[in-house]
């Protein structure tokens, strides 16, 4: 059997002159602190200067598409809450969300508040911890710490509601998996309370310190048309001004209802998106206290059996009759279910990181016929290239974590 | 402009192109031939307002009773007015060949690669059309319909490393 190639350290010639040392090959990744992921980087470089870069992506590929064409449209909220994994909610919220389009099924108010509020909870979860990486890696060891103290927070309130940190398959078509504990919003004002602290003490690091201003001002910049011409969504894009945001554009769970503001940047650069994540956490936090002082009471499923599951007294109780207990049996039944007309959509929703698109082709039974995600994450790492050409190979890992790349989500 | 005057527009200006023109759930999308693909989806960015691909990804229309077996999606976004428009232009199973849109679009080279990875769809003027996601010795194109599940052995037969051929190396 045949030893799998490595890339060698390559060496040009030796000529007189330039100690032989010209250009070089260097591998970055897919091991190395700085990817935050299994990210693969072969850089053609002179000196510290990059004049070449490219990006070997796919360690982590897990053909989720493939997987989810076996699946019901419940079951693949599983597997859709696996591929972002700093902000598993917004992937399950997406999913339902697409799904529900597809049917013409509205939520009911209390689940639509509900989904928001966790939506921008992930939003700060994801935006908190990749500016304090940023500082890491930058060299602001201490802000990793604070932020990390603070997605804690989050992650109790999430595994207060769903029951897991990380796994939180959430979202069911037509509603929730249950609702939330009575000590939500206390637990939710609390966060917010030392989350807002918190923020504002990392902006006061990090504004005007002029190490951390040094190294992104001007680092890693496009224009706005070549940001639209890349794809790239989310902070990136506003970072570069232009002011397009999903849940303005095209409101899903009733987005429309809220105020809050689209914050951009000019620049473009690192440390605009810095700036864009830092006041989107201040938005998402208007947002959340907002959605609390509303929550309304009420059901948190739509109340159809052919499409949510009955409750446990339903099915249990001889006085509810058998209803109850057949709904549960048809739902789980082979060609029943949750069945969306034949037909396709596609559905973008705003995930911290840039559009997070589904498209779904339904054939009319109760498993999708294609399930394709639009990852931010893919597109945003196509431009890390054009970021990074004939720039210092350290400036590449600023703009690396400025980008927020989610291995599991690009690779899928 | 407005997806369903953009039906319109392209219905008059490429008729020999648009084979049907849909909706469902609201959002409109044509069904093209490949020929002309760069140029109508030109004019979709330029005088349509389409700017943004916001995706592009493969179909297999296997026994689907579509044109084709193979498709490629286009998801157009338009920045300024918000509207959104999709593309799916059909590609036969016997000469899986279309135009790449890489001039039009930075995001469409990797998209591009996604589908020639998973479908093995060829994009004729690619800059640099090779697999993305599965390493280049993999063989089969997993996102088929007729591909299975479990696979066609590639994980079984994955190299390895043993201690009776590489025992030495320590």
């Amino acid at each position: 059997m045949e030893r799998p190639t490595r890339t060698p350290l390559e060496v040009e010639e030796e000529s007189e002159g330039d100690l032989g040392a010209r250009r070089m090959i260097v591998n970055f990744g897919p091991q190395h602190p700085a990817t935050h992921g299994t990210l693969r980087n072969i850089i053609e470089m002179d000196g510290e200067r990059i004049l070449r870069l490219e990006a070997e992506i796919g360690f982590l590929h897990s053909g989720f598409e493939k997987i989810s064409e076996y699946r019901s449209y419940n079951q693949t909220v599983t597997v859709s809450d696996r591929m972002n994994y700093m902000s598993p909610l917004c992937n399950n919220i997406a999913l339902a969300v697409a799904v529900e389009e597809m049917m013409g099924i509205q939520v009911t108010p209390r689940c639509a508040t509900i989904r928001i509020i966790l939506a921008e909870l992930s939003r700060i979860a994801d935006h908190i911890l990749c500016v304090g990486l940023q500082a890491m890696d930058l060299g602001a060891f201490s802000l990793m710490l604070w932020a990390f103290t603070e997605r804690e927070k989050l992650y109790d309130i999430f595994e207060n509601v769903t029951g897991a940190r990380l796994t939180t398959s959430y979202t069911r078509i037509g509603g929730l998996f249950r609702d939330v504990p009575h000590d939500f919003d206390e637990q939710v004002r609390r966060f917010m309370e030392s989350g807002k602290k918190t923020i504002s003490e990392m902006e006061g690091m990090l504004d005007e310190n002029p190490i951390f201003v040094n190294r992104t001002k001007g680092v890693g910049a496009v224009s706005g048309e070549e940001s639209i011409s890349f794809g790239l969504t989310g902070p990136l894009l506003r970072a570069a001004g232009v002011q397009y945001d999903v849940r303005r554009a095209r409101p899903y769970l009733g987005y429309d209802q809220y105020e809050f503001e689209i914050p951009t940047e000019k620049e473009g650069d690192v440390y605009a998106r810095y700036r864009v994540r830092v006041r989107e956490m201040y938005e998402s936090m208007k947002i959340v206290d907002q959605a609390l002082k509303k929550l309304p009471k009420g059901p948190i499923n739509v109340s159809d059996p052919r499409i949510v599951l009955p409750t446990k007294d339903e099915r249990n109780l001889p006085e509810g009759g058998m209803e109850g207990l057949i709904y549960h049996f048809k739902n789980y039944m082979h060609g029943h279910g949750v069945r969306p007309p034949k037909g396709e959509v596609y559905v973008p929703t705003e995930a911290p990181n840039g559009e997070l698109g589904y498209y779904l082709i339904s054939d009319g039974t109760e498993r999708p016929y294609r399930w394709r995600v639009r990852p931010p994450s893919f597109y945003n790492y196509q431009a890390f290239a054009r970021m990074s050409e004939g720039g210092l190979l350290s400036d590449s890992v600023a703009v690396l974590s400025s980008l927020n790349i989610i291995a599991g989500e690009l690779d899928r | 402009m407005d997806p369903t005057t953009a039906v319109e527009t392209l219905q008059q200006k490429f008729p020999e192109q648009v084979i049907s023109a849909h909706e469902h759930a609201g959002q409109p999308f044509v069904h093209v031939k490949r020929d002309r693909i760069v140029d109508l989806l030109k004019w979709l960015r330029n005088d349509g307002g389409f700017d943004m691909l916001a995706d592009l990804c493969g179909v297999d229309y296997l026994n689907q009773g579509m044109p084709e077996r193979f498709c490629v999606v286009y998801n157009l976004t338009s920045t300024a007015s918000n509207a959104r428009f999709r593309v799916k232009a059909f590609v036969p199973e016997a000469d899986p060949v279309i135009d790449s849109v890489s001039k039009l679009w930075k995001s469409a080279p990797w998209a591009e690669r996604e589908a020639f990875d998973m479908f093995g769809l060829q994009f004729r003027g690619h800059p640099d059309l090779k697999r993305i996601l599965l390493p280049e010795s993999y063989g089969g194109r997993p996102l088929r319909k007729d591909y299975p599940l479990i696979g066609e052995g590639e994980r079984q037969n994955f190299p390895r490393y043993t201690k009776e051929a590489h025992g030495k190396a320590h």
